[in-house]
């Protein structure tokens, strides 16, 4: 009963986010206010890890900005502020969280491709 | 005194909320009353205002508090709220959650959790000693308590370790960010005394 009533406010799934599994290659859009301007940022790179916790959960990605350097940002599911999230490759992967991505560079850290998910297309 | 409105409940935890903006915000959510008006204090009567609400289930009561209650439900807490306008409450009045609306700031009073005897590092944030430098069983350490034959003695209210929590504590000024009516739970911003599960007060602000 006192569990439930935790979850009176927790907010309904965004329908903007598929199922989301790590290795996946995304694109989140993501909204981003500056001062009293909003615009859209994309943010492209591999899904390390998602934690769940109801209204905490939320899922990191991973990219390889300029130079080299690896640049990780963890996104609320239940945000608002996260327009839509697309999946662009799928990775067959062991592990939950694929921390092991940050200790490789370039070619080492590819992942090997999960063609099913373009399959049930 | 002021006129004070107030409800018990139970502490059910905490979570996050997102603001219209898509910001967080910390909130505890609190199942709070139904509660019965118990019996009504006034000057003429008692020397001071207040009302005594009741709230909670007590399945088997003895018959002084049978008798107390009269028709009222076998409520299992009973609290008194101080407020001038205590002549307008009738015995037996119910109060919901509806007397709260977003954006009221509140006072939420409850038994904070006991820490046991506690040191004095935990209790009143003391800095300890210095961990290197040849220390040894000074990490924690409270340090002097005081000077030498003058004035001979330990000053009174010294702060020392001892016993920490499990006391009555009051939060003010706490906003409240969600009413739901129907279920009986209100969301605030920000943390409040207690374990999960423990009774709370909750009335409006005393001091905005």
């Amino acid at each position: 009963m006192t569990q439930e009533l935790l979850k009176v406010w927790d907010p309904q799934p965004n329908p903007n986010i598929p199922e989301l599994h790590p290795g996946d290659t995304v694109r989140v859009h993501a909204r981003i206010v500056e001062g009293d301007r909003e615009r859209i940022q994309v943010f492209q790179g591999v899904v390390m890890r998602i934690r769940g916790g109801g209204a905490n959960a939320n899922f990191t990605v991973r990219r390889i900005a300029a130079h080299g350097i690896g640049v990780e940002r963890t996104f609320l599911f239940n945000s608002p502020r996260i327009e839509r999230v697309e999946v662009l490759r799928r990775a067959k992967v062991r592990r939950a969280q694929l921390y092991f991505l940050r200790k490789y560079r370039g070619k080492a850290a590819r992942l090997k491709e999960d063609r099913s998910l373009f399959e049930d297309k | 005194m002021a006129k004070r409105k107030g409800l018990l409940g139970k502490k059910i935890g905490m979570t996050r909320l997102f603001t219209e903006t898509g910001e967080v915000q910390p909130v505890t959510i609190i199942q709070l009353g139904p509660c019965y008006v118990t019996q009504v204090k006034t000057v003429a009567t008692d020397g001071y205002n207040a009302i005594q609400i009741g709230y909670g289930h007590k399945p088997r009561l003895n018959k002084p508090e049978a008798g107390h209650l009269g028709s009222n439900p076998p409520v299992r807490y009973l609290r008194e709220i101080r407020t001038d306008d205590a002549a307008e409450y009738q015995v037996g009045q119910v109060i919901d959650v509806s007397v709260f609306k977003p954006g009221d700031l509140v006072d939420v009073t409850g038994t904070s959790k006991g820490k046991g005897f506690a040191g004095a590092v935990k209790r009143y944030g003391f800095r300890g000693g210095p961990k290197t430098h040849g220390q040894s069983d000074r990490h924690r350490a409270v340090g002097s308590i005081g000077s030498t034959t003058t004035p001979g003695r330990v000053f009174k209210g010294l702060r020392a370790p001892g016993h920490m929590g499990n006391r009555r504590t009051t939060v003010l000024n706490l906003e409240v960010v969600k009413v739901d009516v129907e279920r009986n739970v209100i969301a605030v911003r920000g943390a409040v005394p207690g374990p999960t599960g423990g009774l709370l007060l909750v009335r409006n602000a005393i001091k905005s």
